[in-house]
């Protein structure tokens, strides 16, 4: 069985509150704060795009698993906003870690789930003895249109898995994925901004998704909430997850540290990702996790996670922590962001 | 198609910071020299490629306020000599701090960044840059 050998997570330093959004576009930023719970959002620098973070969290990954990154047989990223319509990501992650032949590699999309179809293939491939060690990555800029509700959590972030047989520190004990045609949020070729099927949002698309693939990952484990001593779900603002959780019946305690869209905002293909991250961080031997991430369009994967003793060899603190990166940060008001965003648009000449 | 070409020459050294080591003075270089400039031809065969830990300290510094139009949205950032640890010294920009915190003998580490792109439609550059510790 396979498991998580190395991990690692990237969230740009840059941060605005909701309230310096809602003062531009007149809202009312206690609203914002409270009906969607999102406290501030990580902002990329103009340096920074889905290739810089995926090469950041996958060197922490490295680092981490104390592998070659020659022993590495596959990369696939996961990502909504690839820096390329035609060039992968993984191209680039891979001459920067310095892969070598034979690789596996391809950009996967699946809205916020990408990244973690990824971790399934990269798994697949690692227990059918095809590759030893794979790299899985989800990892987004994500857009969000000037004044539209989602320009309060499109946010910026990744993390890396590392994926094989020996020395994992989190086995995977099992997966599953739902999937169904669901108009709730998309982007079409050329649109630099996503639309949204408002009234698909919650009920049909998220909470349809994320609490089957729960409920039957649970089942085929034979597992209930209390077996559990973390879960992790897919977090477009701090609201959804929370009541996804409760709804499964699980308590604050177990779905706290998991929860990071309050303090960085979505970060799309990353987010629940980086919320098992940040888990790993902290987790003991024997421990376990239910991690449920939710793609748009939509679907959901579904993995149960135990901690094994080979955490407490592993140097956590080779590479920055989730913790780290919350308290490494800058503050930026609308008119940085929207330079910074290229909402502010230069003449054809200047750039 | 020259720039094309340039790009992708560099990419090993600007994306892993790949420098190589002379096998008979022990002296480290970046870029790679394929001969070493102190042992000449008793270098010959001996030049060893070597990645960089991209740790290193500022050595000299300047704040740039004129700056190329790709670097409009960053303006005025730093751009800094660096001694790496391993002694070869090179010029990078120092991104994420206050430019008024970035001093001489400050500790710095490399990060992977973008470091410019052609036009809307063409390639996109990477390398290294630095943050510091």
């Amino acid at each position: 069985m396979s498991g998580i050998v190395g991990y690692g997570s990237y969230i740009p330093k840059y941060r605005i509150k909701p309230d310096e959004i809602a003062r531009v576009w007149g809202e009312d930023a206690e609203n914002i704060r409270n009906g969607i719970f999102v406290l501030s959002k990580s902002v990329p620098s103009p340096d920074e795009d889905v290739i810089t973070i995926s090469v950041e969290a996958a060197r922490s990954a490295v680092k981490r698993a104390k592998i070659k990154s020659s022993d590495i047989g596959a990369i696939y990223i996961g990502s909504e906003s690839h820096p390329y319509a035609v060039k992968p990501t993984a191209t680039v992650v891979s001459a920067a870690l310095g892969c070598d032949f034979p690789l596996f590699a391809a950009d996967y999309e699946f809205a916020c789930k990408a990244g973690t179809a990824a971790m399934q293939n990269v798994k697949a491939m690692v227990d059918s003895g095809v590759i030893k060690y794979g790299l899985a990555i989800g990892s987004d800029t994500s857009q969000g249109a000037p004044g539209d509700a989602l320009e309060y959590t499109a946010s910026a972030g990744g993390t890396a898995f590392i994926i094989g047989k020996e020395r994992s520190i989190a086995e995977i004990n099992g997966t599953l994925s739902v999937t169904s045609d669901t108009p709730d949020f998309w982007r079409r070729e050329g649109q630099p901004y996503p639309s949204h099927g408002e009234r698909f949002t919650g009920e049909p698309a998220y909470f349809r998704h994320t609490l089957t693939a729960s409920r039957l990952m649970m089942e085929k484990m034979g597992t209930k909430p209390s077996d559990y001593n973390y879960a992790v779900f897919h977090q477009p603002n701090g609201k959804f997850p929370t009541r996804a959780a409760k709804t499964l019946g699980f308590t604050e305690a177990q779905y706290n540290d998991g929860l990071l869209t309050p303090y960085i905002g979505n970060t799309y293909s990353g987010a629940m990702m980086t919320g098992l991250s940040a888990i790993l961080d902290k987790a003991k031997p024997g421990e376990r996790i239910l991690a449920v991430s939710f793609g748009s369009g939509a679907g959901s994967d579904a993995f149960d996670l135990t901690v094994t003793e080979e955490i407490l060899k592993m140097d956590r603190h080779a590479a920055p922590t989730i913790s780290d990166m919350l308290a490494d940060v800058k503050w930026i008001d609308y008119a940085v962001y929207a330079k910074f965003k290229k909402k502010i648009v230069l003449g054809e000449d200047v750039e | 198609m020259g720039e094309l070409s340039r790009i992708w020459r560099e990419s090993e050294h600007r994306y892993r910071l790949m420098g190589n080591r002379c096998g008979n003075c022990n002296r480290v270089f970046f870029p790679i020299r394929a001969v070493c400039p102190h042992c000449h031809r008793e270098s010959i065969g001996k030049m060893k490629p070597m990645e960089l830990s991209g740790r290193g300290e500022i050595v000299s510094f300047t704040i740039v306020h004129d700056t190329p139009p790709s670097f409009v949205r960053q303006r005025p950032y730093a751009l800094a000599l660096i001694k790496l640890d391993e002694g070869p010294v090179l010029t990078g920009q120092i991104v994420d701090a206050e430019n008024d915190s970035i001093e001489m003998g400050k500790r710095v580490r490399s990060v992977f960044r973008k470091i410019g792109e052609d036009g809307k439609s063409g390639i996109i550059q990477y390398g290294y840059k630095f943050v510091l510790e």
